[in-house]
């Protein structure tokens, strides 16, 4: 089977043999993150991390708060650039390519890995220029046309198309919660991404419109690779494939999740989802 | 009376009713086992002061007036001011004399009437200003007593300072409110004059302005009261040219400043602009008065302009456009740091570089805040009278180039109440009106500004 250029598996301490499986099925991951270590000033948020990300599946990041799990996601994008004092060590890699090397275009990597933030911040702008935002900045439309292609099949594809086809030039902050975030999901696909990471998607929302965009995520898995941070451990049980438990800014244990769930390796992972902590 | 005397009477008292039920709470708590109290014996102490204090000095500020009318009836009815003229100056002059004389007596004397009546006037105010005195200690007398017998160790001391705090407060915030209102009611009592002798379409809709001070007041010619000029050059110079140089620099400063400076060039640089609003508007009325019109003029001639004016609308507007920049600049500095760092994430997540995340995101996400800035500059602007002054012309001129000379509102009202006329003259008047205008478009700017600013802000919280 085809090998991945990172030959050497992720020296993590649970990692299950069966990912490796997974990984001589599959191919080569998508992402790929080696010795990934953060730094916010002075303070350490993530020791060496070393994780692969593969397409057609969801990866959900566990653990407790504060475990630096949404510090690692925003790194694969490199959305830690805005602040100031963070600093990223270790190699990240998207299809082989470090996305910290200095010829990175960072602008193309964001197009390439989009992002869906915990709480729904659609810009104050009609739902349809929400949509056409990505595309008109990146120049994914030659005509008006191609643009209203695109915008309808970006909401078609985040199920939201039935619910707003008939006010598309309504505001977007005027929404539910649910929708925004749908509408938020359906901008970072409208640029095609490969990858979509998202951070919470769901904790600022009603358990109805959870639930969508739980279903939502499930049909989007086939096309990209999706990283998922939760809080919620049945969230994660439902929709990835893969769950990586982070605990004090270590990668604790990663591994399928139907293992991670049933039969952790580590007792850590095991105290954190019986509930014993977190 | 004198002034200084009520306010050394209340605080004499009020100081001692502080330290007597102070010294009387401190008994209490030492005849008192419990630890708990309810109220501090300051509390006891202001509780006295403002009791004893505030009822007396209320009385005499009342007083002040009653007593000088009980005076001037006193010295009126004297036989001495029987032989004064019925009516007119003279009248007034000798009853201000002996006024005056009455308390500096070595002062100037030009009547003899004043002399005999300062005599009367002395001793008439000195009367009252004793029964002021008593019937104030009475009222602190009564007060007094009123506390003592409340004064126990169980009396809520601390409840009561607390509301009379209040009442105080309230009566300070009433001053600027009654202020406002006596201003407005002015404009508009002096504005309903105005308008009794030119008509209010002539004023507003006429376009020829040349008010003479000579005319009788019974041949008024309205139609030389045509205000369309000011209003104009007013708009000209505050709200068009001042803008064109004001909107763009302190958007993009704003912009710098919050996107990309680093904090250590944030630090300084934005006092320094913001020292831009502390310059005294004379200062700004010189530059551009003796730098930029005659440089503007200078260049004009050079581009074959003929018999350009020094005093232009040009020169008045960009040194005022100058003069606003730190108002612009400082509102959309606080609308764009008000947008959620979420729509600037969510925009950077997209792929979408700094510049276009800030254009296309972050400035129509600030706008509302932005304009309301403008508008309250705007408000500024045509308000603006120091610059206009010294850069502008008196010289009311319907025009649209920016190098011809023009005057505006604010000058106009200057000329207008600095010159001889008298103040029932049409000429005169004219100034209440045309402050009156002004204040009202002012009012509505800012009005609308401040809700736009609120509507913002709840948009985000």
């Amino acid at each position: 089977m085809v090998m991945t250029e990172y030959p050497e598996a992720p020296k993590v301490r649970g990692a299950m043999p069966s990912i490796d499986a997974e990984r001589a099925e599959h191919g080569p991951a998508k992402m790929t993150a080696r010795d990934v270590s953060v730094y916010y000033g002075e303070k350490q948020a993530i020791d060496s991390v070393s994780i692969d990300v593969f397409s057609e599946y969801v990866t959900a990041f566990i653990g407790p708060s504060g475990c630096g799990k949404s510090t690692f996601l925003r790194s694969l994008n490199r959305m830690n650039d805005t602040i100031a004092a963070a600093r990223v060590t270790g190699e990240i890699a998207l299809d082989g390519e470090d996305i910290y090397a200095s010829g990175m275009d960072v602008v193309q990597l964001r197009a390439r890995v989009g992002m869906v933030f915990q709480k729904p911040n659609p810009f104050p702008k009609s739902i349809y220029e929400n949509i056409a935002y990505g595309p008109r900045i990146h120049g994914l439309a030659d005509s008006k046309a191609d643009l209203d292609v695109i915008v309808e099949k970006s909401l078609q594809r985040a199920g939201l198309w039935n619910e707003v086809k008939d006010r598309l030039a309504d505001t977007g902050t005027a929404l539910s919660g649910g929708q925004q975030q749908r509408l938020c999901i359906a901008r970072a696909i409208a640029v095609e991404p490969e990858v979509i990471l998202m951070d919470e998607p769901c904790s600022a929302l009603d358990p109805i419109a959870t639930a969508k965009i739980e279903e939502l995520i499930d049909d989007l898995r086939g096309n990209y690779a999706i990283v998922i941070v939760t809080h919620s451990m049945q969230q994660a049980a439902r929709v990835s494939q893969r769950t990586a438990f982070f605990h004090l800014g270590h990668l604790v244990e990663y591994g399928l999740t139907s293992d991670v769930f049933t039969n952790p390796a580590e007792e850590r992972t095991k105290d954190y989802i019986t509930g014993r902590y977190g | 009376m004198s002034p200084a005397l009520p306010i050394l009477l209340a605080l004499g008292l009020g100081l001692a009713a502080w330290l007597f039920a102070r010294a009387r709470a401190l008994t209490f708590r030492a005849n008192s086992t419990s630890k708990r109290h309810s109220a501090l014996p300051s509390h006891f102490g202001w509780y006295a002061a403002l009791w004893v204090a505030v009822p007396m000095a209320l009385f005499l500020l009342a007083w002040g007036p009653i007593s000088s009318q009980l005076v001037m009836a006193d010295v009126l009815d004297s036989p001495a001011a029987q032989d004064l003229p019925a009516f007119g100056q003279q009248r007034m002059a000798i009853l201000a004399e002996a006024r005056n004389l009455a308390s500096n007596p070595g002062g100037p004397n030009f009547y003899d009437e004043a002399r005999t009546l300062a005599q009367v006037y002395a001793e008439s105010s000195q009367f009252y200003t004793f029964i002021g005195v008593g019937i104030a200690l009475l009222i602190a007398g009564a007060s007094a007593v009123y506390v003592y017998l409340r004064l126990k160790p169980d009396l809520a001391a601390r409840n009561h300072v607390e509301r009379m705090v209040m009442g105080v407060l309230l009566a300070f915030s009433l001053v600027a409110i009654l202020t406002t209102l006596g201003i407005f009611a002015t404009l508009v009592f002096e504005t309903w004059r105005f308008f009794g002798m030119v008509s209010p379409l002539d004023f507003l809709f006429g376009v020829q302005w040349n008010p003479d001070p000579m005319s009788a007041t019974e041949h008024i010619d309205a139609s030389r009261y045509g205000a369309v000029p000011l209003f104009w050059g007013t708009l000209f110079i505050g709200a068009i040219i001042a803008m064109i140089v004001a909107i763009p620099v302190g958007m993009m400063s704003a912009i710098y400043l919050t996107q990309y400076a680093n904090p250590r060039f944030r630090a300084w640089a934005k006092p320094a602009l913001e020292v831009l609003a502390g310059v005294p508007t004379v200062v700004y009325g010189y530059f551009a008065a003796l730098t930029i019109g005659p440089a503007i003029r200078n260049v004009a001639l050079m581009l074959g302009v003929s018999n350009p004016s020094s005093e232009s609308a040009l020169s008045a507007g960009l040194v005022m456009g100058v003069m606003i920049i730190p108002f612009v600049s400082s509102m959309a500095d606080d609308s764009i740091a008000a947008v959620p760092s979420a729509m600037r994430d969510g925009s950077l997540a997209m792929g979408a570089t700094k510049n276009e995340t800030i254009r296309r995101v972050l400035v129509p996400a600030a706008l509302p805040g932005i304009v309301a800035g403008v508008m309250l500059a705007i408000s500024r602007a045509i308000g603006e009278t120091m610059i206009v002054v010294m850069a502008a012309s008196t010289a009311a001129n319907l025009s649209a180039n920016p190098l011809e000379a023009m005057t505006t509102v604010t000058v106009q009202i200057v000329a207008l109440l600095t010159g001889e006329g008298s103040f029932d003259h049409p000429t005169t008047l004219a100034a209440f009106a045309l402050g009156f205008v002004l204040f009202l478009v002012t009012l509505a700017l800012n009005f609308i500004a401040l809700r736009v600013v609120k509507r913002f802000r709840e948009a985000y919280e």
